[in-house]
């Protein structure tokens, strides 16, 4: 606009001049084709039939894009696409590096998979109610949460699925539901304004948002401002919406309220994000910080993990044992960011991943046995095993995953996460981590023995077995593929984690891409 | 000036705390809200008060030709507030729905997702 | 609240600040007012309408959804922000075009579409939070 009218102004100084390659739309395409297929959707409000093809069209899309974005920064480095042609830091960054880019493939699969369970099993009210709509555009501030370069852009994402997740959860109004969603609300709202509070200090202090000029400014304002309350906060804002012990309370008291697929949805993304932001800010921007707050970082981790897998041992309802077993997870991947070692914090990486995987399966199994077998009580389970043996064997299998026995894919993130406390010394973590491993194998394998082993007289059966349906078993075996590939050849896997690493612990390279210029002088 | 604000976001947060450990849920509600408005002060106190003039470049200019207002906080306070604002209308016709179909709004008798007497797993095979 | 006096204003009320808050989203484009303000203006007038004449007419005026118009703005505001892939620019950055209308040179711009979309957002998702409060009010 300024330079038409033939002013001397150099623009170069403000913004981007050069054109943008195609490729680096992929930076922005798994955040901006969830929102177009989410406003879509919310329009498609009563052509119920239409919604659930448009959604699995664009979530297949999606997952292509972000299959691309993958391999994209696998063979290329980061991608950067800063909005609105400002350059950096006054025009928002959206930097898909190593851990961002696996991450929004992960979540992809874990939304797609989300998809297709949901056809057979989200009713005509739900989706008018805009299931699929909310579940859009849930994945789109999950995805932009994980590929945003600014930290105060990563609160608005947060805000984005936070309130499409209220959208979810309070899905159907029964009133369990609203029980739920009341004090999930209510504490993750606050734990959002602990993030906000703890981005208004930090930018009283660095006077930028963008996450690569953080972390350059960082070691020179080390000596005079207080960064260690910053990276507290973090610890405290994102503990809470990953669930970490004492913080954990919401979410055993809301997970299990929803429809099955919301819950499995809500299990393989919402907590991950919480941890992925504690690695970006603790183990990104504040390492030094971050070592002196390890001692208290391992002992909430095996809180974290001790507290879920005995809450999951004293439930009754599968889906509660499940909520605590996704917080003893995360206890694990807390493990890792406690340890700070390249080997640690890989083990957290592929530990998310495989957690991503994993619990939104067993979720999607839940429901599959609550069809056949009527419940969702270990009381009332049985003899599943008779009338439904290839239920029997996928969940054989995800019980082995979870617990992080051979052959699925638990086996070795804790495999890496023991060996790194180890290494640090720390053999009270590596204890703690074995012996969550074998209470979780107890916790699950009694969900097991109990529902599928036991047997069942004719006459217990409740009468409110429903058929199961085709996608929704071809949604489960999906999944079970990834998690099989992971437990019998972890290596990629293992190498993705350990570049994301890299990149976490020597900026430079995000830094870098995200301002080119300097890099070259 | 920005000692003023500090002492003064400090009382808010104070309030804010002090009204979230209440077991009423309206009380929580409110707390939030304030929790929120001191959030949104303190993001302005961070980037620095000064009596300026607005961040509005006059058209025949492509630069201020004086000192302005630092017109990021205020943008950044200007997003908080609309999220913490529709966010505060959903939490309350969720209190609203909750008190109806639950006939209370203390949160020791919210036990409906938890209920108190929930069974014990089978101890046996 | 339904006294004959407020049913009786309540319409004229309602579509003068509709039309106030379009005065408002355009005004936005270079001077102090925009979509947000505009749609929560916009909002507030449907408000008064609910609580004046009952839910159900407004629904009836409205004619689509709520939660539709919000997505349509959405909609629109994201569509807006990726016509910049046509210009090889990035995301979400400002594309403008002078249309001469009858003698007058009209600015158009993405930035004004983005600001409709958000105006459309903001009016349908508070006006389906604001007629569910009024909708329970009555029962």
């Amino acid at each position: 606009m300024a330079a038409e009218q033939g002013k001397t102004v150099d623009l170069s100084v403000a913004m981007i001049l050069d054109p943008v390659p195609a490729a680096d739309w992929l930076v922005i395409a798994p955040v901006a084709l969830p929102l177009i297929f989410g406003a879509v959707l919310l329009m498609l409000r009563h052509r119920t039939a239409t919604q659930p093809r448009v959604a699995i069209a664009a979530l297949a899309a999606l997952f292509a894009v972000d299959l691309g974005l993958l391999i994209h920064v696998w063979t290329g480095g980061p991608v950067v696409m800063t909005m609105g042609r400002w350059l950096p830091p006054f025009g928002i960054s959206f930097v898909a590096d190593m851990l961002g880019a696996t991450l929004v493939v992960t979540a992809g699969l874990v939304a797609l998979v989300c998809g297709i369970f949901s056809i057979g099993t989200v009713n005509d009210i739900g989706r008018r109610y805009g299931f699929y709509a909310f579940m859009m555009l849930m994945v789109a501030g999950v995805n932009g949460s994980f590929l945003t370069g600014d930290i105060f852009n990563l609160y608005v994402w947060f805000e984005v699925f936070l309130i499409s997740s209220f959208g979810l959860i309070i899905l159907g109004s029964g009133r369990r539901q609203i029980d739920g969603a009341t004090k999930y609300a209510i504490l993750n709202l606050v734990a959002t304004t602990l993030f906000l509070i703890a981005t208004g200090y930090l930018y009283g202090i660095f006077g930028t948002l963008n996450m690569a000029d953080i972390a350059r400014k960082a070691p020179e304002l080390r000596e005079t401002a207080p960064l260690m309350t910053l990276a507290t906060l973090y610890l405290v804002a994102f503990g809470m919406k990953a669930a970490a012990f004492p913080l954990n309370f919401w979410l055993p008291a809301s997970y299990h309220t929803p429809r099955i697929v919301v819950a499995a949805l809500f299990a393989g993304l919402l907590t991950k994000v919480g941890i992925y932001a504690l690695l970006r800010t603790l183990v990104m921007l504040f390492p030094p910080e971050r070592s002196v707050l390890s001692g208290l970082i391992i002992w909430l981790a095996i809180g974290t993990m001790l507290i879920g897998i005995f809450g999951a041992l004293a439930q009754n309802d599968i889906r509660r044992v499940l909520g605590f077993v996704v917080v003893s997870g995360i206890g694990s991947m807390l493990a890792g960011i406690g340890l700070g070692s390249e080997v640690g914090l890989a083990g957290a990486i592929v530990y998310a991943v495989h957690s991503m995987l994993v619990m939104t399966a067993l979720y999607l199994l839940a429901g599959q046995m609550r069809r056949a077998g009527g419940s969702y009580s270990l009381s009332d389970l049985a003899g599943l095993y008779r009338s439904h043996p290839m239920m029997a064997a996928i969940a054989l299998f995800l019980v082995l995953a979870a617990a992080g026995l051979p052959p699925g894919s638990g086996l070795w993130p804790k495999v890496m996460l023991v060996q790194a406390s180890l290494a640090d010394g720390i053999w009270w973590l590596a204890l703690a981590i074995l012996v969550t491993g074998l209470l979780t194998t107890l916790a699950l394998g009694r969900v097991f023995v109990l529902a599928f082993w036991r047997v069942k007289e004719a006459a217990e059966r409740t009468g409110s077995e429903i058929a199961t349906t085709a996608s929704a078993q071809t949604a489960v075996l999906i999944l079970c593929i990834p998690v099989a590939v992971m437990g019998v050849w972890p290596e990629p896997f293992i190498a993705a984690a350990q570049t994301a690493v890299a990149g976490l612990l020597d900026p430079a390279t995000y830094a870098g891409a995200v301002f080119p210029v300097e890099a070259v002088q | 000036m920005e000692t003023a604000f500090s002492a003064l976001v400090g009382i808010f947060f104070a309030v804010a705390v002090y009204l979230l450990l209440s077991k009423h849920i309206i009380r929580i509600l409110l707390g939030a809200a304030i929790l929120s408005n001191a959030v949104n002060l303190l993001i302005f106190t961070a980037g620095r008060l000064t009596r300026e003039v607005p961040p509005i470049i006059p058209a025949h200019l492509y630069m201020p030709d004086e000192a302005t207002a630092n017109p990021l906080p205020q943008a950044l306070v200007l997003t908080a507030i609309v999220i913490s604002f529709s966010l505060f209308a959903f939490l309350l016709v969720l209190t609203y729905r909750a008190y109806q179909e639950l006939g209370t709004d203390d949160t020791e008798e919210m036990r409906v997702a938890e209920p108190a007497d929930d069974a014990m797993p089978p101890m046996g095979y | 609240m339904r006294t004959l006096i407020f049913r009786t204003m309540a319409p004229y009320l309602t579509s003068l600040m509709v039309l106030f808050s379009v005065f408002v989203l355009l005004r936005g484009h270079n001077e102090p007012g925009g979509g947000f303000i505009g749609g929560l203006i916009a909002a507030s007038a449907f408000a008064i309408y609910g609580i004046a004449c009952g839910v159900s007419p407004v629904r009836r005026a409205l004619y689509f959804h709520p939660m539709g118009i919000s997505g349509f703005g959405l909609l629109i505001a994201s569509l807006a922000g990726a016509m910049s892939i046509f210009s090889g620019v990035p995301f979400m950055t400002g594309l403008w075009a002078e249309v001469s209308v009858l003698g007058v040179t009209v600015d158009l711009s993405t930035p004004l579409v983005f600001d409709i979309g958000v105006y459309l957002v903001v009016l349908g998702s508070l006006t389906s939070i604001a007629l569910a409060l009024e909708e329970r009010e009555e029962d």
